[in-house]
């Protein structure tokens, strides 16, 4: 019968195709949403000047990324773990239980996170990291310290300065690295600077439960947590002009004819006051190498030597073009990169 | 029946067929309302329908065009090969950062000798035209090196931004505010077009090229997703079509009915409607972590896709073998033909294209399935074509239709929301077909009894 035999011939051709597979010759690399665009450029730029093959970069997040890095060492495991965060003590625990025990750290840059809003939107162009907690925050201390619900519904409750429309904050959801970011720098960092940290735990609070209490975010609907990615927060504050949205650098810099950016501080994000330091919101970006692999798969070093190349992740190059700070130490993670040095 | 004979002696003499007594206008009205209800459910669908081919053939049509320009470079030797023995293995150390000046002074030294007088500073020209193009030219150059120390006239792909001007994405009020683009490279562009060096042609790079980073959207292309879909397709085709029939005519002609049987066809109608993620947690667990399969490879993706697909072919041949009348295995079985004579010989020629549109139905399904590939790691930007499936090319990574489509959305430039619509586009187009010729075989070889 004829299926019979187009069965053979495709089980045929299968299991020779089995046999052909070779060794895998590419670069895998998977993680952080936030540094796959810089991945690929770099991945891209490679392919183009070696004679390697172009690497495969898959997104999905820094713990999700991690985990699989972690899975174990092989061919079919990745060889690079992209994260917008250090690797945490767990996950390095979890790394060694499954013989992952070299691993390389390589800080790639700054990452900026700014506040935009809709270009012909109410006048949100400065803020302060106090003004968004008494904003967002669930609870806000009264003179004595004790708890009471928030009681700022406009922005112009929160600081006559600001328009007076109704508080409405897309913010990263719980599972974006950003989010993190958002709430220690902006978020805490308000706290203390209104003096309500002082004042809960001059209420009788420890410093943990003072500070949990800074970083619950209210629930009742002045912020929207945002768990897609930028292009979501986009989309959200084009049809809502009262609302403001925390992107990445890189992201709104690519979309300046649509957002308005607000100052933090008095400060404008941009690459140069990030990497100055007066920028108060930003956070560094990793990758990690197995060290197993680099003997086994062909390029991974190169990638890794190009990637921190100063023609590529210095100031000038295609990252810092598309938003990416440069590290000022890069000089230093070129040497650890070219001299295989793993973490302690 | 009832109202009848209730109305009978009642309202003898009244009942006439001419004039409708109130319960017979009643049910009429309500037969009228009905009909109603179910023009405006029509009405609701296929606006719903046209609302979406309007937002997606308005963003995405435009990607089928592309700008491009004709520039005039010069390739000086004492850059690109010092040595002069054009040996492409010494030739490939100039990197494209070797090349980006080349294409640089080339399209101000074209401006210059059209006599079109900018005032923009060179790096500000040299954004007129793409990354991607540099690429290309030092392709170009390695591929043929007796070109150095010549003149060439190069076809550039225009920057994103450019293009998106052409295509009323851009516009001079929007450029005002881009940190990418400013109006006064727009007019440049637009006295360029006006001397004929910048023009806009059909994009079959859309086609043919790989997916392209961020900061070129303008060459990104659907090149390894067509052909990653194109691999699964054939897997899922070899694979889920003879398991699928195998079984059915098990289950439909030889199996004996007991509660076992009973009992496996339960499990296929549910597996026919389980979430596909699931088949993507299983594809990762059994192909990728047991079997040690690759990861971001067809392979796998075809192998998940076959186990999504095998319930729908199942079903649909099991329901074409019911619909062959038993006469015709009677009369197979009553002239001495062996029980799978009769099955073989008679049975499964009839049931032929209610097999195949029940397998083309589960292909266009499979074709169009994203989220069991995000396990499997094949939603990644993948820019080496995979090898042909006889040098291992289902082991090489690659992406799919729906996957690019996924990756494009989450880009940051909006030129990419133009590349995601073109590539809906591309899928519907598929699907459209695949469903066709489904509709084509059923019509072409049904034989009724």
């Amino acid at each position: 019968m004829s299926i019979n035999k187009v069965t053979v011939s495709a089980l045929a051709i299968i299991a020779v195709s089995a046999t052909a597979a070779a060794a895998r010759d590419q670069v895998q690399i998977a993680g952080s949403s936030t540094v796959l665009p810089y991945a690929s450029i770099v991945a891209e730029a490679f392919g183009e000047n070696f004679d390697f093959p172009t690497p495969v970069v898959e997104s999905g997040g820094s713990s999700a990324g991690l985990k699989r890095f972690c899975e174990g060492v092989g061919e079919n495991t990745i060889d690079i773990a992209n994260a917008s965060r250090q690797i945490r003590d767990a996950e390095r625990e979890a790394c060694a239980a499954a013989g992952v025990t070299d691993i390389i750290e390589v800080r790639i840059g700054y990452d900026g996170i700014v506040f935009a809003s809709q270009q012909d939107g109410p006048a949100y162009t400065e803020f302060t990291p106090s003004q968004w907690y008494l904003a967002l925050a669930e609870q806000i201390p009264g003179e004595d310290g004790t708890l009471a619900a928030n009681p700022n519904t406009t922005w112009a409750d929160v600081d006559p300065a600001l328009p007076a429309e109704d508080i409405l904050a897309f913010i990263p959801g719980t599972k974006h690295g950003t989010r993190e970011v958002f709430e220690e720098k902006v978020i805490l960092q308000g706290c203390e600077d209104t003096g309500a940290m002082e004042r809960m735990m001059a209420g009788g609070m420890d410093e943990d439960a003072a500070e949990e209490a800074c970083m619950s975010i209210a629930s009742d609907g002045r912020s929207v947590d945002i768990d897609g990615d930028y292009t979501e927060t986009l989309a959200r504050i084009e049809s809502d002009a009262s609302g403001v949205g925390v992107f990445g650098l890189s992201f709104y810099e690519n979309n300046t004819d649509k957002l308005k950016v607000a100052t933090m501080n008095g400060v404008t994000p941009s690459t140069e006051t990030i990497s100055s330091g007066d920028y108060p919101v930003s956070r560094p970006l990793y990758f990690y190498i197995k060290k197993a692999h680099i003997a086994a798969i062909p390029g991974l070093k190169e990638f890794a030597e190009f990637f921190v190349n100063d023609d590529i992740a210095g100031e000038g190059g295609p990252l810092s073009d598309y938003g990416l700070v440069p590290d000022p130490e890069l000089a230093e993670t070129q040497a650890t990169v070219s001299d295989e040095t793993t973490m302690q | 029946m009832t109202d009848v004979t209730a109305a009978g002696p009642t309202g003898a003499g009244k009942g006439s067929l001419l004039n409708q007594d109130d319960r017979t206008g009643k049910r009429n009205r309500a037969e009228g309302r009905f009909k109603m209800y179910g023009l405006i459910a029509v009405c609701i669908g296929i606006g719903m329908l046209v609302l979406l081919l309007i937002s997606i053939l308005s963003n995405g049509l435009s990607s089928f065009q592309q700008t491009t320009l004709r520039i005039q470079v010069d390739l000086p030797e004492d850059k690109l090969d010092k040595s002069g023995v054009r040996d492409p293995s010494v030739m490939s150390k100039v990197t494209t950062f070797g090349y980006a000046p080349l294409l640089r002074d080339g399209l101000v030294a074209t401006l210059a000798a059209n006599g079109i007088e900018t005032e923009l500073s060179d790096k500000d020209v040299a954004e007129l035209i793409s990354d991607e193009s540099v690429a290309q030219l030092r392709n170009r150059v390695l591929a043929n090196p007796d070109v150095i120390g010549t003149t060439i006239e190069v076809n550039a792909l225009a920057s994103g931004r450019i293009d998106g001007y052409y295509k009323d994405r851009v516009t001079m009020a929007s450029a005002e505010r881009d940190s990418n683009i400013s109006p006064e490279q727009l007019q440049l562009a637009d006295r360029l077009k006006e001397a004929g060096l910048l023009g806009t042609s059909f994009n079959w790079l859309f086609f043919t090229a790989p997916d392209a980073s961020d900061t070129r959207p303008e060459a990104a292309g659907l090149g390894v997703a067509i052909l990653g879909s194109l691999y699964m397709m054939l897997i899922v085709l070899v694979l889920a079509l003879p398991i699928g029939v195998a079984a059915s005519i098990y289950l439909e002609e030889f199996a004996p009915q007991n509660r076992w049987t009973d009992l496996i066809e339960v499990n296929i109608s549910n597996l026919a409607a389980v979430p596909s993620i699931v088949f993507g947690i299983l594809g990762l667990a059994i192909f990728i972590n047991f079997a040690g399969l690759p990861q971001s490879a067809p392979i796998v993706g075809g192998l998940v896709l076959t186990l999504m697909t095998l319930p729908t072919i199942i079903i649909a041949t099991r329901a074409a073998l019911k619909a062959v009348p038993p006469s015709i295995r009677d009369a197979a079985l009553g002239l001495g033909a062996s029980k799978m004579q009769s099955v073989f010989h008679h049975v499964l020629p009839l049931a032929m294209p209610g097999i195949l549109t029940g397998t083309i139905i589960g292909l266009a399904q499979a074709l169009g399935e994203t989220a069991p590939l995000l396990l499997i790691g094949m939603v990644a930007f993948v820019r080496e074509y995979p090898d042909s499936p006889l040098d291992g090319g289902f082991f090489d990574p690659a992406t799919a239709l729906p996957v690019q489509i996924f990756n494009w959305t989450q880009r940051s430039d909006p030129a990419f929301v133009e590349r995601a619509s073109g590539a809906i586009i591309v899928l519907l187009l598929f699907l459209l077909v695949m469903n066709l010729t489904a509709i084509f075989l059923r019509r072409k070889f049904e034989r009724r009894w």
